[in-house]
Formats: C-alpha cells, sequence, structure tokens
C-alpha cells in the first residue's frame, strides 16, 4: 500500500499531470533554452536537482515554518539551491552555463517549483514529497528534452551535434529562432488535447458498450 | 550616455522581453483575455521593472561587490519587500491608483520578467540611468506584447475557431506569429 501510494505521486509528475504539457507551469526556462537538446537537458537537470531538494527540505521543516511567511521560506530555499546549481554548472560545464546565461538563475522564479512546496511538499511527510518532486522534475525534464529535441532536429538538422539528414536537408530556421518555441509548444499541445479528446471518447464508448450488455 | 536610445529601443523591440527572451509568460499567456486588463497589467510590470532597476542598482553597488554568491536571495528579498511598501504606500496616497494596478503588484512581484531583468542589468553592468531606461524599454515592451496579443484574443472569441484548438495551444501559436513579427526588427541595428 505504502508503495503504491509513493509510486502514484512518481507516475502523475511524469505523465498525467505533466507540469509542463497538462498544467501549462514553468514556460518561461521551456522556451529559452531549449533550442538544443544539450541545453534542455542540463536546465532539467538543474531544475530536477533544485526541485527535489527544495521539496525535501520544505517537507522536512514543515512543522517549524510559520503559516504566515511560509512563501517567503519557501522562495529563500528555493533561491539557496538555485544558487548552488548555478555555481556547480559554473565549475563543471563553463560552456553550457555560459549558453543557458541568465536563464539558471531564473529557475527560482519557475511557478512550477513554488507551486509543488506549496501544494504537496509543505503538507506530506519527506519521502512522498521527494517521490513527488522526483516525477514533477522527471515529467519536466521529458517536456524539456522532446521539444529541445524537435527543435534541434527541424531548425539544425542534427541531434546532440550529431546529423541526421543527409547534405540535402535544408534546415527550417525559423525553429531554433524564438518564434519557434511558441509554434513546437503550442503545436505539442494541440496533440494533447486531441489525444485526451479521443481517450475521454473512447472511455464514453467503453461505458455506453457496458450499459448495452447490461 | 550616448547608447541611452539604443538600449532603450533595443529592450522595447528587438529584444522584446516576451517575445524574444520568453520571460514574463505566465502572465502573458493567463491575464491576456480582455484589452483593459492587460494594459494596466503591462502599466504596473512597468512600474515594478523601474523599482527593480533602482533596486537592483543600489544592491550592486553597494551591497553585492562584497557577497556576488548572495545576488539571486538578496534579489528576490530586497524587490519584493520594496513592491509590498510602495504598494501600502500607493494604496494610503492615492485609492484610485491603487485600485487600478495595486491588484497586480503581488502577482508580479517576483516574476520571471522582473527578475530577469535584474539580472540581465547586473550581467551588462548597467549604470543607474542605463538601468533606468532599459527597465522603462522593457516594461512598454511588456505592456505592447501583452495588449497585441489581447487584442487578437478578443477578436478571435468572436470568430469560429475549432474547439481543439481553442485556449492555450491557439494562445502559443499567435504568439509564435507575433514573435516572428518582431524579428523583423531585429534589422534595425547592426550586431553588437
Amino acid at each position: 500500500m505504502k508503495r503504491n501510494e509513493a509510486y502514484n505521486e512518481f507516475v502523475k509528475g511524469i505523465w498525467r499531470d505533466n507540469p509542463v504539457f497538462v498544467q501549462v507551469l514553468g514556460m518561461c526556462p521551456m522556451l529559452a533554452v531549449t533550442n538544443s537538446a544539450i541545453n534542455a537537458i542540463a536546465m532539467g537537470m538543474a531544475t530536477f536537482f533544485v526541485l527535489v531538494g527544495s521539496s525535501f527540505l520544505v517537507s522536512s521543516l514543515r512543522q517549524w515554518i510559520p503559516k504566515q511567511v511560509r512563501i517567503s521560506c519557501f522562495i529563500i530555499i528555493i533561491a539557496t539551491f538555485v544558487t548552488v546549481a548555478d555555481y556547480t554548472l559554473l565549475a563543471l560545464v563553463p560552456a553550457v552555463h555560459k549558453e543557458l546565461g541568465a536563464f539558471i538563475p531564473l529557475i527560482v522564479a519557475n511557478c512550477m517549483i513554488l507551486g509543488r512546496q506549496e501544494a504537496f511538499a509543505s503538507r506530506y511527510p519527506a519521502k512522498l514529497a521527494v517521490m513527488d518532486a522526483i516525477g514533477m522534475a522527471g515529467g519536466f525534464m521529458l517536456a524539456l528534452f522532446s521539444l529541445g529535441a524537435i527543435r534541434e532536429i527541424l531548425g539544425d538538422g542534427a541531434l546532440f551535434g550529431v546529423r541526421l539528414f543527409g547534405a540535402d536537408f535544408e534546415p527550417w530556421v525559423i525553429m531554433i529562432l524564438p518564434p519557434g518555441g511558441f509554434l513546437t509548444l503550442g503545436v505539442i499541445l494541440l496533440f494533447f488535447n486531441w489525444f485526451r479528446q479521443k481517450k475521454d471518447e473512447f472511455l464514453d464508448d467503453v461505458a455506453e458498450a457496458q450499459r448495452g450488455s447490461d | 550616455m550616448d547608447n541611452l536610445p539604443w538600449i532603450f529601443v533595443s529592450a522595447l523591440l528587438v529584444n522584446n522581453f516576451v517575445l524574444t527572451y520568453f520571460l514574463g509568460l505566465c502572465p502573458f499567456l493567463g491575464v491576456s483575455n480582455s484589452l483593459e486588463t492587460s494594459a494596466r497589467l503591462g502599466m504596473a510590470t512597468t512600474f515594478v521593472m523601474l523599482v527593480t532597476a533602482v533596486c537592483a542598482w543600489v544592491l550592486n553597488t553597494y551591497v553585492l561587490i562584497h557577497a556576488p554568491y548572495l545576488r539571486l536571495i538578496c534579489f528576490i528579498v530586497v524587490i519584493a519587500s520594496t513592491v509590498q511598501f510602495i504598494e501600502m504606500l500607493i494604496k494610503k496616497l492615492s485609492p484610485a491608483l491603487f485600485r487600478a494596478m495595486g491588484i497586480f503588484l503581488p502577482l508580479i512581484t517576483t516574476n520571471c520578467a522582473i527578475l530577469g531583468l535584474a539580472i540581465f542589468a547586473t550581467n551588462r553592468g548597467y549604470g543607474f540611468w542605463e538601468g533606468i531606461v532599459y527597465a522603462l524599454g522593457a516594461g512598454i515592451g511588456f505592456t505592447v506584447a501583452m495588449v497585441l496579443l489581447a487584442g487578437l484574443r478578443e477578436e478571435s472569441e468572436l470568430s469560429d475557431v475549432p474547439a481543439l484548438i481553442k485556449g492555450t495551444a491557439m494562445n502559443l501559436i499567435i504568439a509564435g506569429i507575433l514573435s516572428m513579427a518582431f524579428m523583423g526588427f531585429a534589422g534595425l541595428f547592426s550586431a553588437s
């Protein structure tokens, strides 16, 4: 039972409540850094670290954080982890850090992270909070990676810098420029809407068939 | 001093915060359903950006040279509390102005556009006046983008759009087309 619960929190973030595709949160870093797959992954890892770390800390400290100033406390905890992530990336992969630039410190303003603290970590024990954070951050990373990969493949004809198509391929430069971010995410959301509609229709059909057979 | 007009136009059009840096997307997509609301939100954002530019300059000049690793925490805490303080002041001094933009202030205090402004201004080493002009350009640019999207959304309410595409998907595609239009401004200056 206990294991199931934790597993459920984990899966929820990856697909059913995916922070980007379903809840449409955390858009700013989402679109800004996804012009290549490698940037998307670096951003995803940084967000993963910040979200899991701050969820654990908020959840462990939740008895001592006064209700009235909880938002400020969450923000300070998040900002601390973001600073750690910022300096770690600067030390380990200076080239990627330079590419991402100001968007690493801007993780702190990602509404998804604060939203998880407020909605989940401040109410549940540390174990569940960490599972929830891993799921949500995983879902966010998946979304970042798919957007980054689509944009890099179409806009550059490559993935992780490896060319995928022959010399005849004319890259759609617009995809790695800012408008491409808006358009790609718009089309992905459209696909999700379509998928949900199909699923609802399917469930309706099943319910209908069951009623018929009774 | 002679680069001030350049900074202004660059923040307003060429490097528009919303359409090329993707900053402040939450209010951009969330609150842009009516023209009037978005104009007021844009005004409030411009105001907070001006406050931010001043705060960032003061912090950078007097505090952060001694402790650069505290940059993020300092920015957030100082900007949030200054905005809250000014909000109280406006409420007391001019209730009409407070009704026009006061309700938005807590919403935008630390959104990414505000924090982004502080960080960009720091990274580029802007001085006091440069920061102010940059904030003004960025704020007006944000307002322009907001108002454009709101106008298009109001129009689309009246037209026959397939139910599937309604909502965020359509707004994102509209924003993409707007962003493409703004790319045209990139030719205004030779790259620097």
